[in-house]
């Protein structure tokens, strides 16, 4: 009796997903395992259609934290990862679960919050000092607070800054524990300071009075990466299509596409790849 | 505010323009959560009418775990879905992560314990009125509760859209295990929940006025459907 209705089940299900061509079954298409950021500023709308007049494959994206997205990418649930939180993409390397980790471009992050700016940050270069304002007013900063690879560029310039504002947290550090469209809508409804990369800050449609107030400094930069899973720890990845976009993306005309990727006028990406 | 009047013509001009990739999104809202509903009506209506008639040990307890299991949060059977679908996990080797099948699976166990508590309850008061009848004929279980179903059937419809809105509706497993892909995995409430985070706050809401319209536009279907064939069957 079970047994007959697990079949039935089974073959309910599969027939469902006949309907339309399953992701994994053709070679053909990759999933790509992603940061909210190239995904909401549309980059990926923009670069897929030119890789796949290119080759045939189609990508499928998983737009998720950098975190997760690792995650995802050790339990094998993708064929190539790219985020931007060089350390942990390195650890993920050496641990074995990438074959490679390259260079693909970077933009940077910047400090936005409302323009009465009561830290005062208003024009600063110096993301570091910015935040021990921030502290030392008291002013409301809202986090990632989602292990991200924004959320941990936060985490390192605090730590830079010696203090730690977890010890606040719930009072004027307020942790949204969401993505970084989620958390700049809910800095914007309290009015509190957010750190945002300038792709998704440029691409972002609710910005409300909000404004750039801290940009320009080192420390701000944001590299992202690009690695190919490892088949031999996963032997299920689309090795040969998951090279042939990680190649695609480093080649001349890869890179090229990056740079050419406009919204508003404004470039949001900058192809870095070390020419191979 | 000028959001909604924004989200309402937006809403608007996307339905009258039938703009393709919403016809998309509808479409496989649409057939995953009606998907999972069928599924979670085969597993649930049967389990509903056996807790309804049958006396076992251990009956209260099965009672209260149906019961809560209607609370269960979508987040969960996601996290369940995806940890038993990704291809570190037991079922991996199935390769249904981020494909509709994994949405549907997750929406049936979201949906079956509504669809059996509800049930159960409902056919319960009906077999009181039956039950005398079923003895003195000896009627075997089987054919009690088929028969109990179908006598059922019309209020059992409402126990169904109950199981569809909470389907249609819910974004957490979804999200999880379809991963919000484009052309492949992407449905309303995930569409509603990347515009939300792109801060597309007025296509984000048109999107959700558009769902509100589809789960209408359904519960009349079936509130005609039922009110069509109860006048044929009692006249």
């Amino acid at each position: 009796m079970k047994s007959s209705i697990l079949v039935l089940i089974t073959s309910l299900l599969v027939g469902g997903a006949g309907l339309t061509a399953p992701a994994r079954a053709d070679d053909a298409s990759i999933v790509v395992q992603s940061t909210t950021s190239t995904q909401n500023s549309g980059l990926y709308g923009y670069l897929l259609p030119l890789f796949k007049a290119d080759t045939g494959i189609t990508v499928h994206v998983v737009a998720v934290g950098t975190g997760q997205a690792i995650n995802n990418a050790r339990n094998c649930d993708g064929d190539v990862l790219l985020v931007h939180a060089k350390s942990a993409e390195q650890d993920f390397v050496s641990n074995g679960y990438g074959v490679a980790r390259f260079d693909l471009m970077y933009n940077d992050f910047v400090i936005v919050g409302p323009p009465a700016d009561p830290a005062g940050i208003g024009g600063g270069h110096n993301a570091v000092e910015a935040l021990k304002k921030i502290a030392g007013a008291k002013a409301l900063f809202a986090s990632r607070g989602d292990n991200s690879g924004t959320h941990k560029k936060e985490l390192a310039l605090w730590k830079e800054s010696g203090i730690d504002p977890t010890a606040a947290s719930g009072q004027w550090y307020r942790e949204t524990g969401s993505g970084m469209g989620a958390t700049l809508n809910a800095g914007i409804g309290m009015s509190a300071y957010v750190l945002t990369d300038r792709a998704t800050w440029i691409s972002f449609a609710n910005k409300g009075f909000f404004v750039i107030l801290v940009e320009g400094d080192k420390a701000l930069f944001n590299q992202y990466g690009v690695i190919l899973v490892n088949p031999e720890k996963c032997p299920t990845v689309r090795a040969a299509a998951g090279q042939r976009f990680v190649d695609w993306l480093l080649s001349a005309p890869g890179q090229r596409a990056i740079g050419e990727y406009r919204r508003g006028g404004k470039q949001l990406f900058f192809p870095n790849a070390a020419p191979r | 505010m000028q959001d909604f009047a924004e989200s309402i013509r937006v809403a608007f001009h996307l339905v009258v323009s039938a703009d393709a990739d919403l016809l998309e999104i509808i479409g496989l809202s649409l057939r995953v959560s009606l998907s999972a509903l069928v599924v979670a009506c085969l597993i649930g209506l049967p389990l509903g009418a056996l807790l309804a008639i049958r006396r076992f040990p251990g009956r209260g307890v099965a009672l209260v775990v149906v019961n809560s299991l209607m609370g269960l949060p979508p987040v969960v059977v996601g996290l369940i879905a995806y940890l038993s679908l990704s291809r570190a996990g037991p079922l991996g080797w199935l390769e249904l992560l981020y494909t509709p099948t994994a949405m549907i699976i997750a929406q049936t166990v979201l949906v079956a314990p509504i669809v059996a508590a509800l049930s159960r309850q409902l056919l319960e008061d009906l077999h009181k009125e039956y039950a005398e009848q079923f003895r003195s004929l000896c009627v075997p279980q089987r054919t009690a509760i088929a028969a109990l179903i179908w006598d059922g059937r019309y209020s059992l419809l409402t126990v169904a859209l109950a199981g569809f809105g909470r389907a249609i509706a819910e974004v957490g497993a979804v999200i999880i295990v379809g991963g919000n892909i484009d052309h492949l995995t992407r449905v309303m409430t995930t569409a509603i929940a990347l515009e939300t985070s792109k801060g597309d706050l007025p296509l984000a809401l048109a999107l959700g006025m558009v769902l509100l319209v589809i789960a209408l536009v359904v519960n009349a279907l079936v509130m005609a459907l039922r009110t069509t064939a109860e006048r044929y069957a009692y006249a």
